[in-house]
């Protein structure tokens, strides 16, 4: 039996050493601040992409969803033949099938007569197609002949139009030389592809887009009956449908269209060497200041080597450091970036949004990053000689 | 470690030490014999380059054994292990002509460092670090930083710093190189009176003539040779 007392609490070198240095010490905060900022706004964008690029698909009402077979995206579609939505109908286990028109369509800017291409959803006024609050509130004033729902979150290019509108003004302006009037506002985020939609019905869809053939679709909703079972419904779909058209969940759906962008775009590839650039722009400014820090220290760790420290004492005090570092700069660049989150939120309306998957992912990141500038900077530990010091 | 007590504090015999290699390969220690009993004060003076501090790395085992035997307390350090090296630099409080202190350190933390690698309970330590400060004359400044402390006080600290662990050698560079006639007399005074009450071996390399009386034995170095002067302290 060994005797246990209480033996003496050990010294937080670490941080006593960089408590001393003021200045370097925020110089640290600052730079590896800076580094998780660019990685938060990085991740950011990307995911504001992410869920921008599928707030159409999620906001389907229906289980099921059916495009042509040559679709990948909303900015790459093929059209199919409601044929097909009607011969699904027939399935058992449906409940109703919806078609969906899409095409960008020239919109005339009524302020300064500019054209933009603004992307139009033609839908059924008749059915509930679309889970988004501002259509379904307006969606029976669609049955008059050109008229249309305009997008609050549209960007300014296309005119002050929800400004005006709420202000009760009446707006019209022309598309594709005919004058439509806006009849209500919805929400929908511009996506990377898309800066704008438009919601009216099929049949002012195909007045406006006169070389769009009636009965040829692009997106089939399909809602199921409440005790009918997806994965039943989906494989009856398959075996009894030809393959010009596909049939998928509504999540599936969302999924392809991330897909495509990560993998077909530049975009996905785009922002994640933005946080590889981060991570190693942040990795050089830590391994400077713990450098300059061992450097600066090497005659009093030789002095510590000299007392009898090991040098495995001297590795933990700068990877303490390192790990202290991390921390104290990981939480004021977590607090920036929710704000320039909330900032970019408003002047792009995309939706940039923090969530604890992606804090826990860059203090990793950040704890990885100083770790291994740590690795590299205590090399210079081993020029500490106590034989130099007398 | 154990130390054995029957043993002298430092033996050396037959110790030669080479710098450089190859056909840059410099004898600097030729044939050193010496033996330190435990309780000595010792005096090594000699010109600069005859290689004193060399021979005095060489005993602290900051620097490895070339050629020779060299012991601390009974202890071999000719091919010693590195953890071999360090253990044995427990045992051992150095005194350095620079004070050497960890400038990011109060008076007290620098004391205290010294009993990081001991066994003391938290209180023990506490005492022992008031005790060391008292008796240097700084219990006043415990908690100021080295560069808010005078040449003569940090050196204070660094002999508090060396004592605190009652180390059995104590190994002493020119500690009063960089001080005042005055001030580096009284440091010396309290080093030796610390180190008798603690029964420590002192080895202190200097070129100050005015503490030579401090002294049990004063050895003498010239050109990498040992040249024994007991006579110096009568």
């Amino acid at each position: 039996m060994t005797k246990i007392t209480p033996k003496k609490k050990p010294l937080f070198l670490s941080w006593l050493q960089l408590r001393k240095e003021r200045a370097r010490l925020i110089v640290a905060i600052a730079g590896i601040s800076f580094a998780d900022v660019l990685m938060f706004l990085q991740m950011g964008f990307r995911g504001a992409l992410f869920s921008s690029a599928v707030e159409f698909h999620h906001s389907l009402n229906g289980e099921i969803v059916m495009t042509s077979s040559r679709s990948r995206s909303l900015i790459s579609l093929d059209r199919f033949t409601d044929r097909r939505l009607y011969q699904a109908a027939g399935i058992t286990g449906v409940a109703s099938v919806s078609p969906i028109y899409l095409n960008s369509i020239q919109w005339r800017n009524p302020e300064n007569k500019e054209i933009w291409d603004i992307y139009t959803i033609g839908i059924n006024p008749e059915h509930q197609v679309l889970n988004i609050a501002g259509v379904e509130a307006n969606r029976e004033k669609l049955r008059q002949p050109d008229t249309v729902l305009f997008n609050l979150g549209s960007r300014r290019e296309f005119g002050a139009i929800a400004e005006r509108f709420q202000s009760g003004e009446a707006i019209t302006t022309e598309i594709n030389e005919r004058q439509v009037q806006i009849q209500g506002l919805f929400k929908l985020s511009p996506t990377f592809g898309i800066n704008a939609y438009l919601v009216t019905s099929d049949v002012n869809f195909l007045r406006m887009a006169p070389f769009r053939q009636g009965g040829l679709v692009d997106v089939g909703v399909i809602k199921l009956k409440p005790d009918a079972d997806v994965q039943v419904v989906l494989a009856e779909m398959r075996s009894r449908l030809p393959d010009d058209v596909k049939v998928m969940t509504r999540d599936d759906y969302a999924k392809a269209e991330v897909a495509f962008w990560s993998a077909s775009t530049p975009v996905g590839y785009t922002f994640d060497l933005g946080v590889v650039i981060a991570f190693i722009v942040g990795s050089v400014i830590v391994y400077q200041i713990l450098y300059s820090d061992v450097t600066d220290h090497l005659p009093e760790y030789a002095t510590l080597k000299a007392m009898g420290f090991r040098d495995r004492y001297l590795l933990i005090v700068v990877f303490q450091e390192s790990l202290i570092l991390a921390v104290l700069g990981f939480i004021p660049g977590t607090v920036i970036a929710l704000g320039i989150y909330q900032i970019t939120n408003l002047a792009t309306m995309l939706p940039m949004a923090m969530d604890l998957g992606r804090i826990v992912f860059v203090f990793i990141l950040t704890a990885i990053m100083s770790s291994v500038s740590a690795a590299i900077a205590v090399r210079k530990l081993q020029t500490a000689d106590p034989a130099d010091i007398f | 470690m154990v130390t054995n007590l029957s043993k002298p504090a430092i033996s050396i015999a037959n110790l030669n030490h080479y710098y450089g290699q190859g056909s840059l390969k410099k004898q600097v220690l030729f044939d050193i014999n010496l033996q330190i009993n435990r309780g000595e004060i010792i005096i090594m003076t000699g010109p600069s380059g005859s290689g004193k501090t060399t021979l005095l790395t060489l005993m602290g085992s900051l620097r490895s054994i070339q050629e020779g035997n060299l012991s601390i307390l009974g202890q071999e350090l000719l091919d010693a292990s590195k953890e071999q090296m360090t253990l044995a630099r427990r045992n051992i409080g150095y005194i350095f002509q620079a004070h050497n202190l960890l400038n990011f350190l109060t008076a007290y933390q620098n004391i205290e460092m010294a009993l990081e690698i001991q066994e003391v309970t938290a209180a023990e330590a506490d005492t022992r670090i008031r005790t060391i400060l008292n008796a240097v004359g700084l219990e006043h400044r415990m908690d100021y930083y080295p560069s808010d402390l005078s040449g003569g006080q940090k050196q204070r600290v660094a002999i508090a710093r060396a004592l605190v662990s009652q180390p059995k050698i104590i190994l002493a560079d020119e500690p009063t190189a960089a001080l005042d006639k005055k001030s580096g007399r009284d440091v010396v005074e309290i080093m030796e009176k610390l180190a008798r009450e603690q029964g420590c071996t002192i080895l202190l390399v200097t070129h100050d003539n005015r503490i030579l009386d401090l002294a049990d034995r004063i050895i003498y170095m010239e050109d990498g040779y040992l040249v024994n002067r007991s006579d110096v302290a009568e």
